[in-house]
């Protein structure tokens, strides 16, 4: 198996530099000569991919379907299926706002709207410097400390909808 | 042979048979939507649940195979029970007003909920988020009316070796469509209109020319005149209850007539005039193959009339485009001298000539409207009608067709030959190319039985013949003891992998026939449902028969080639054919 397996996320180059978008085509091209038609190996391939560019963009998609003599929306059809596989790349930190019905009342929603306000994008939307994702939740299980939001596995409790600047920039 | 029982009939069936083989030999009608012959059962919609003693749950009888001694029942009040609540769910989510859908009358769904006697829906929920899709010139997808029956991704995938349509999601939001709910023009569609042909329902049809038609017909300042394909005339009768293979030729005349139109013209002249064409068209690349050596003469030539056939080589095989003919199809030629040779004939610009198809296909929509498909500087062809949308029109204007008297074609474009008629069938434009061919070459008939190459006709997806050319006359003498190599395919699963054999050096021919739909025309995406393989025999069966009741049955003999030829048009290959009848491609994506 290709070392390109253990890769987790959208990982720097040996210069530190984020790799090019050129880059990654060339490493998926080189998973694809390995695994190349084989039956069985769309999905594993998807996933190595999703590893190698965070996400799935349409030319990768493309190329690992004419690889596997599939058409576009065969591979499409099988992306869709999986929750595990995203179209669109996800930011470096996941901003997930609780709406459980305790933290909804506690001022959740507010929260919400001040977080995409402040990094303004939309629910499923990632910023463009790729630093944050947005989400909602239905309870985290502090119900007692709402509003809820979670940054990654950090849980941050009894938000204000007006300090969720200084929040995020806990988070580079 | 396996023995069971059937409703307690006993039944003799055929070894692998399925329970839904069986009952259908034994004459026991089992409701269906997801099934199509000859492909392999999904087990999609469950409609055709039957009980089978010893089993505890209803079993589908498309996906089950007969077992020896099994006890099969298909009409017991569970059976009945199931199926009509299925149905009701289908129905529950469906989003479809019938007296207002194109399928209205023609629809599974609708005649099922009636066989099944479906008189309210005890169901309520969320209804199939509707999402219109016109995004091509030939096609209307409504995903509001999906059944999800799978049948179309079956046949875009299977057959046609296309893959546009596939589920998409999961669960109750799954869509059928193309990648990520996006509109067919997005992702490669060749617009053969199979999958229109096998939906049993409403959700993907032909694009509705049939306005455009009425709104000309009712204009006193246009010349519409019509043209229709061979492959009609062997299956609009189904339409209006006549059982398929039934000859409606004469009275298709005259319901267009009635229609209003002003000229009844035949695409077979056109097809004749095709061949004369083509029939040059490869006898100069022979010549220059085997005489002047030329290395870069694209051999095997391929026929170029099925549009769905020239968008699926622009985007699967750039390195045939120069194997392809330069023949426009015989829809576009017809609307070339239409708007010209015709138009200044009557003393009109081809402005004031509207030209209307009627074709079995739905890609002559997509064809006609082709950029490059304006060599009178107009539009050549401005309305394609599929034989479906022919009907309505017939029954819209009051037209009792059954009771119609036999009508004629027109002159000067309505003359026809039996080789422009076999263009309907698989294998028919090869045999109408060297029935001209050979004649040209030897001066002698083609020297077969009857003038048909057998080897050609039937519905085997690929399929070979070579003839030795003896007795050259001495024009063509390159050609003397030389074997001609043909093939043909039909369907475009069978078109590939027969460029992939010849890709591979693992077959090599001259000439080769490719069209778009399995059977050729007579099996085409806008023929009236439901066609299958015993549908597609029959309706070929008719084409032979209208061929074999013609007189003249050589393209060459056509009397309106002949006079084009010598008022119009000059040689075969000449300046104006180049002009008008000839085209070029470039590769897609
Ligand atoms: S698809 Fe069939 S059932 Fe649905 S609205 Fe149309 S005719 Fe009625
Ligand atoms: S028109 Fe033909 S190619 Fe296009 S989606 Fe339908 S079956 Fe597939
Ligand atoms: S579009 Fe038609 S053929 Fe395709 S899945 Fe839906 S109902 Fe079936
Ligand atoms: S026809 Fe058997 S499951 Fe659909």
């Amino acid at each position: 198996m290709a070392d390109s397996l253990t890769c987790e996320c959208a990982c720097k180059g040996a210069d530190g530099a984020a790799p090019s978008e050129a880059e990654l085509m060339k490493r998926l091209d080189e998973v694809l000569d390995e695994h190349r038609a084989q039956p069985g190996g769309l999905i594993p391939v998807l996933q190595i991919a999703q590893a190698i560019f965070g996400y799935l963009p349409e030319s990768a998609m493309r190329k690992i379907a004419e690889a596997f003599h599939k058409s576009f929306s065969e591979v499409a059809g099988v992306v869709s299926f999986y929750s595990f596989f995203s179209t669109v790349p996800r930011g470096r930190h996941l901003v997930r706002v609780c709406l459980g019905t305790a933290c909804y009342v506690r001022g959740g929603r507010e929260v919400l709207d001040a977080l995409k306000k402040r990094l303004g994008i939309d629910v499923g939307q990632t910023t463009a410097d790729r630093r944050f994702s947005l989400a909602v939740g239905r309870c985290f299980g502090a119900c007692g400390m709402g509003p809820v939001i979670m940054v990654d596995d950090t849980v941050h409790q009894r938000v204000k909808s007006a300090r969720v600047g200084e929040l995020l920039e806990e988070h580079s | 042979m396996i023995a069971c029982k059937i409703n307690g009939l006993s039944v003799e069936a055929q070894d692998g048979a399925t329970v839904l083989d069986a009952a259908r030999a034994a004459g026991v009608r089992i409701p269906t939507l997801c099934f199509l012959e000859h492909q392999l059962p999904t087990g999609a919609c469950r409609v055709c649940l039957v009980e089978v003693q010893g089993a505890k749950a209803l079993m589908p009888a498309c996906a089950t195979p007969v077992a020896a001694g099994m006890v099969v029942t298909t009409n017991s009040p569970r059976v009945r029970r199931t199926r009509r609540q299925i149905v009701e769910l289908l129905l529950s989510e469906h989003d479809g007003n019938c007296p207002t859908c194109a399928r209205n009358g023609d629809c599974e769904l609708q005649r099922l909920a009636e066989d099944l006697g479906i008189s309210r829906v005890t169901f309520e929920g969320t209804k199939t988020r509707a999402h219109s899709d016109t995004s091509t010139p030939a096609l209307v997808r409504d995903n509001g009316k999906c059944i999800k029956c799978r049948r179309c991704v079956t046949v875009c995938n299977t057959v046609q070796n296309v893959g546009a349509l596939f589920p998409q999601g999961r669960g109750f939001a799954t869509t059928i469509g193309p990648a990520f709910e996006r509109d067919l023009a997005d992702v490669v569609c060749v617009q053969c209109g199979q999958c229109a042909a096998v939906c049993p329902v409403g959700a993907i049809q032909e694009t509705n020319h049939m306005d455009g038609v009425w709104a000309a017909l009712e204009d006193p300042t246009r010349h519409v005149v019509v043209q229709t394909a061979p492959a009609i005339r062997a299956a609009l009768g189904e339409a209006f209850g006549y059982p398929a293979g039934t000859r409606v030729t004469g009275k298709m005349v005259t319901a267009l007539r009635q229609l209003g139109f002003d000229a009844v013209f035949d695409t077979d002249v056109t097809a004749d005039l095709t061949i004369m064409e083509e029939g040059h068209e490869l006898l100069k690349r022979l010549h220059s193959a085997l005489v002047d050596k030329d290395p870069k003469v694209a051999l095997p030539m391929f026929t170029s009339c099925s549009p769905g056939w020239i968008k699926f080589a622009e985007y699967y095989a750039p390195d045939f485009l120069p194997n392809l003919s330069t023949c426009k199809s015989p829809q576009q030629m017809f609307g070339a001298l239409a708007k010209t040779w015709y138009a200044q004939r009557i003393g009109k610009s081809a402005k004031e000539v509207t030209v209307v198809s009627v074709m079995p296909c739905t890609a002559k929509k997509f064809e006609a409207q082709r950029p490059e498909m304006t060599a009178s500087g107009v539009a050549d062809v401005d309305y394609v009608l599929t034989t479906r949308e022919l009907a309505k029109m017939i029954k819209a204007h009051g037209i009792e067709f059954r009771d119609l008297p036999d009508g004629k074609m027109d002159d000067p474009l309505g003359m026809s030959t039996g080789a422009a008629d076999i263009f309907a069938n698989t294998g028919g434009v090869m045999e109408a190319a060297l029935r001209t061919a050979y004649e040209l070459v030897t001066g002698r008939e083609l020297p077969v039985k009857n003038l048909h190459l057998t080897p050609l006709a039937g519905l085997t997806g690929i399929k070979e013949a070579a003839l030795k050319i003896e007795q050259a006359l001495p024009a063509w003498s390159f050609l003397e003891g030389v074997t001609v190599k043909v093939a043909v395919a039909h369907g475009l699963g069978n078109a590939r992998q027969l460029l992939d054999r010849i890709r591979r050096g693992e077959a090599s021919y001259h000439f080769v026939e490719v069209m778009t739909c399995p059977g050729g025309c007579i099996g085409g995406g806008g023929q009236p449902r439901f066609t299958d393989d015993a549908v597609r025999l029959k309706r070929i069966q008719a084409i032979y028969a209208e061929d074999e009741g013609k007189t003249l049955r050589k393209s060459h003999e056509n009397p309106a080639v002949q006079q084009l030829y010598r008022e119009f048009l000059g040689a075969p290959l000449g300046h104006k054919s180049h002009e008008l009848l000839h085209t070029h491609y470039k590769p897609s994506l």
